[in-house]
């Protein structure tokens, strides 16, 4: 039955079913017992935003407080993916992947290419991103591109909270690596989740809003910036079509390319930095293969090529925004053939 | 820090003693087959060679059952022969065959065999720490008394992976033995320059492990070292810092010319150090081996390396639509 919680109450709830359904799923990171060993452990913590509070004491043993040190533990979670176990690691921010990343992109995603197929690694790395509560360049980065671009992972990037459980659960019963991120912005944002555990298959894009006139691709926290947008354009005549493709990796290519067949027309809304972003990589893919398709040039909205700035002004400019897109979508609607009446 | 004192050869068995020897042989002969190939081109890629430092693989290795993991470095081939992978099958992942052990995927670098405990030869300098101690967690979480070793080289000792991996083995009293293999060089830089402070054992005392530095040259120091190690990491006691000093007997790489070297230093090492030479005479002084008993290895090892580089030759390639395939178990 579905009722209605938070993005975050949708992620514990996914974590605590799989550790309930499957012995060999494991939690680990910094704080996500959150007290261990620690004057406070009867309440420990669960992570700095409690996105894992309760796990600790109902799954002993199988939700473990890590040093900080990233590298050692996300390689440990590589290693227990390969002899056996279902870890769930999270990173704290994306923007701690810098001092892992070998760990990621070396090892784990490589392990079944290099060994011939004969290994599988069956990891979720849970890490939170995006911008929007003022935590300056090195804790509000959109990262996913750079691990979209890499063979051998997979990257979920949740919306809704129904989104966040579906995804989640589907992560950790995944038997290759999964980067998880989950917008920081999104977990106090509520909507309907199921009580009963489900999972929502990869490379399965979401059509959050049909519409005939422009294909509007929007991810993570943008989903809910286009559909204000769309509301707004519907008023003025533009009928837009929103879709969510909830992976990076696998990328829902066909219906996109579906969407635009029928509106020859696209706006991507990428909340990360312009250059080798996903919003340049959709554009791509749809000007090859629905050249023909396409009444406008495609239009990218993005975040400008900059680090994120601090102060609540300049981040605010900085991330795309309901009007930004609506603006896009004007464009493109207005330029080429005849916009549809 | 403590050294162990080498224990009597006749403290182990004929047959364990027949095994380690044969286990040493084959690598050597492995190692010494691949450098004379390699000059003739036909291999493709790098290729690191283990050729001097036989008895650690095999002293580490005698103490771990086919379940045990082992992470390994760019100098993995020793690894992966004492940790029971199929010699053929190597030898023709090296030449990049179809018939190799990662199908020609992975190639000398990355030769793996997890069947067989084998998480990998790595290209990453200080890759495998991070990767047993996850090991170290299955076993736990799973309550099996599985261990699991990293290789390291000394240029590895300084990667932040060994050190976090110590710290957090520690931490989560992980069934974990951390082995250095110092063979003289980082590439081609000394311990001497690139190793500050104390003794590589003595970091161990930082994360409150044991750590032994033993002579890496003698199977029997090697062994007696290890199994301590081993069995702590067993019996739930957790993990130990087990650091071998060596030398290599090649350079850096195939093709490295070596001239960071001593004039006559390989010679010396060959002549005064050599870990077979000196396993042969100490078991045969004791006795408990016969020289004809050896030299039945030596040459069943020979005889496997002469059809090994014969049938990776001949062996097929992968086809090229393998590019594509076991990127993901499913996508």
């Amino acid at each position: 039955m579905a009722r209605e919680i938070t993005y975050q109450t949708a992620i514990n709830e996914a974590l605590a079913q799989e550790m309930e359904r499957d012995p060999t799923v494991v939690v680990f990171g910094e704080d996500v017992a959150g007290g261990m060993e620690a004057p406070g452990e009867d309440d420990a913590w669960g992570g700095v935003l409690g996105v894992t509070k309760g796990l600790y004491h109902k799954y002993p043993g199988r939700v473990l407080d890590t040093p900080i040190s990233e590298s050692a533990y996300v390689g440990a979670a590589a290693g227990a993916a390969a002899s056996g176990l279902r870890p769930v690691a999270e990173l704290m921010f994306v923007d701690f992947m810098g001092v892992c990343l070998d760990q990621i992109f070396n090892q784990a995603a490589k392990f079944r290419y290099m060994f011939g197929g004969k290994a599988k690694t069956p990891m979720v790395i849970r890490t939170m991103w995006g911008a929007g509560i003022r935590a300056a360049s090195q804790h509000s980065q959109a990262l996913y591109p750079i691990f979209t671009h890499i063979p051998g992972l997979k990257v979920a990037l949740p919306a809704t909270p129904y989104d966040a459980k579906g995804l989640l659960i589907a992560a950790i019963r995944d038997d290759d690596p999964v980067i998880f991120f989950e917008h920081k912005v999104l977990y106090d944002t509520k909507g309907d989740v199921p009580e009963e555990p489900y999972a929502l298959p990869f490379g399965e894009a979401n059509i959050v809003r049909e519409g005939g006139d422009v294909t509007v691709v929007a991810l993570g926290r943008m989903v809910s910036f286009a559909q204000e947008a769309a509301e707004a354009l519907a008023g003025e005549g533009i009928d837009c079509e929103i879709i969510d493709p909830r992976t990076t990796s696998p990328l829902d290519e066909d219906t996109i390319l579906e969407s635009v067949e029928n509106t020859g027309r696209l706006v991507v809304v990428d909340e990360a930095s312009p250059r080798c972003g996903m919003a340049s990589d959709i554009a791509a893919r749809v000007a090859q293969e629905a050249f023909a398709d396409l009444k406008a040039a495609p239009r990218m909205v993005t975040a400008p090529h900059t680090p994120v700035p601090f102060s609540p002004v300049l981040e605010d400019a900085y991330v795309p925004t309901a009007e930004s897109i609506a603006a896009a979508v004007r464009e493109t609607a207005g330029s080429g053939a005849p916009a549809p009446a | 820090m403590s050294t162990v004192a080498p224990p009597e050869a006749g403290q182990l068995t004929r047959d364990q003693l027949l095994e380690a020897y044969r286990v040493m042989r084959t690598i050597r002969e492995f190692e010494e087959r691949l450098h004379t190939e390699f000059a003739t081109g036909e291999i493709p890629g790098f290729v690191h060679l283990y050729a001097g430092e036989e008895a650690i693989a095999a002293g580490v290795c005698a103490h771990l059952r086919s379940d045990d993991y082992v992470a390994s470095t760019h100098r993995g081939h020793g690894h992966a022969i004492a940790k029971g992978c199929d010699v053929k099958a190597m030898m023709a992942e090296i030449y990049g065959r179809h018939t190799g052990l990662c199908h020609g995927k992975g190639g000398s670098m990355h030769i793996a065999d997890l069947e067989k405990g084998m998480l990998g030869a790595n290209g990453i300098v200080g890759g495998g720490p991070p990767l047993v101690c996850g090991v170290g967690l299955t076993a736990r979480v799973k309550q099996t008394d599985q261990v699991a070793v990293s290789f390291t080289g000394d240029g590895g000792s300084n990667q932040g992976t060994f050190l976090e991996s110590l710290n957090l083995a520690a931490c989560w009293n992980l069934p974990c033995v951390f082995v250095i293999e110092d063979n003289g060089y980082a590439e081609s830089t000394p311990p001497a320059f690139h190793q500050a402070g104390v003794d590589v054992a003595k970091r161990a005392d930082g994360f409150g492990l044991p750590g032994v530095e033993v002579d890496g040259f003698d199977f029997f120091a090697v062994s007696e070292a290890a199994g301590e190690a081993v069995r702590r990491a067993r019996s739930g006691a957790g993990a130990s810092l087990l650091v071998c000093k060596v030398m290599r007997y090649y350079g850096h790489f195939e093709g490295d010319q070596q001239t960071y070297r001593g004039p006559v230093e390989v010679e010396e090492l060959r002549a005064k150090r050599d870990c077979l030479d000196a396993f042969a005479r100490r078991v045969t002084e004791a006795g408990v081996l016969e020289e004809s008993d050896l030299t039945e290895i030596d040459a069943a090892a020979r005889a496997l390396l002469d059809e090994a580089v014969e049938e990776a030759k001949a062996g097929p390639d992968p086809s090229t639509d393998e590019v594509l395939s076991d990127v993901y178990v499913k996508y």
